[in-house]
């Protein structure tokens, strides 16, 4: 029996079958979509992993050095020479279309394309631990920027792919079964149906000729 | 366009100041979620386009930051503090990967 309230008849019988059908196509699509979403999710997900190490080791090392810097300069200086930034950095975002997943892609310029112009400070009064900490820094930063751009693109491409995912269960566990079991159930009662009109019919006819010619078989 | 800030404990956002990017240094979690909250106001000009984060804040901002899952702006993005990595965004790519694919493959 299905679940829900069928009633058996020819017309609601026409409708499951162009529902199963949707249903069938609907599914073998969002199918392919999922593949193709994790294999690209797959892809992203090892650059992530090395540009997520590679940036946890670089930082390590920036701060190390930075550490190195405040301990030879005095803590106001280093403030100080930190003060006003010469460097600016620009981001642009647009957008890119990965499986219908809107993902962002970061364009970024700075204005000063050399280290002595992006140092904020001058050479006379500050340690040149400072100089290769932000030297250090500065190299990590390119990776940094990409990792925010793969890292973003990972995390909402796991997020449709969980959709997706869910999307296709839904249908191949719970909506095509019970399409195809209320179909079933549907040309089953007309079947059924039909054979005890035949057998109502060959009855009155049995009756009505005995009736008429007191024919006996 | 879009503005890039990186929020932590000040030692450690010391350093990104040199290279022109928006500092945000913050000392307690409460000042943090407060900030992040202010920076993430959708009604602002011009909005961030990432935030990095530094690991220690991430769980008492777990909430602010699942909020901007979905959206493409703003990347919210762990970095290790000043005293080492602890792992976490290593971990949160764990726990997507898990989401998507059901398994930790990695």
């Amino acid at each position: 029996m299905p679940k829900s309230a069928v009633t058996p008849t020819r017309m609601v019988l026409n409708q499951l079958k162009g529902r199963l059908r949707t249903a069938s196509r609907g599914h073998k699509l969002l199918k392919d979509k999922r593949d193709e979403e994790m294999r690209q999710f797959m892809d992203i997900v090892r650059r992530n992993k090395a540009l997520r190490e590679k940036v946890d080791q670089g930082l390590t090392e920036a701060f190390a050095a930075m550490s190195m810097a405040s301990a030879v300069m005095s803590p106001e200086m280093l403030e100080q020479s930190l003060l006003y930034v010469r460097q600016k950095v620009d981001l642009g975002v647009s957008y890119k279309n990965i499986m219908s997943v809107n993902v962002p892609v970061y364009d970024f310029k700075t204005q000063a394309s050399d280290l002595t112009g992006q140092l904020p400070y001058g050479f006379a009064q500050t340690s040149g631990e400072l100089d290769d900490a932000i030297s250090k820094l500065y190299q990590v930063f390119e990776d940094m920027l990409e990792l925010a751009q793969v890292e973003k693109t990972m995390q909402l491409l796991a997020e449709d792919i969980e959709k997706t995912r869910r999307r296709v269960n839904a249908l191949e566990y719970v909506m095509i079964p019970e399409l195809e079991e209320n179909i079933r159930y549907i040309s089953m009662k007309l079947e059924e149906n039909e054979s005890s009109t035949k057998v109502r019919l060959m009855k009155v006819k049995e009756m009505v000729l005995q009736d008429a010619h007191h024919y006996q078989q | 366009m879009n503005k890039i800030a990186v929020m932590g404990s000040p030692d450690t956002v010391m350093g990104f100041k040199a290279l022109g990017l928006e500092t945000v240094p913050v000392r307690e979690p409460e000042e943090a979620r407060r900030l992040f909250k202010q920076m993430t106001r959708p009604d602002q000009p011009d909005q961030y386009a990432i935030i990095y984060l530094e690991e220690n804040l991430a769980e008492p901002l777990a909430e602010e930051i699942d909020r901007f899952k979905d959206s493409p702006i703003p990347a919210v993005i762990l970095i290790p503090g000043k005293d080492g990595s602890l792992g976490l965004g290593l971990s949160a790519l764990e726990t997507a990967v898990e989401r998507a694919v059901g398994v930790n493959i990695l």
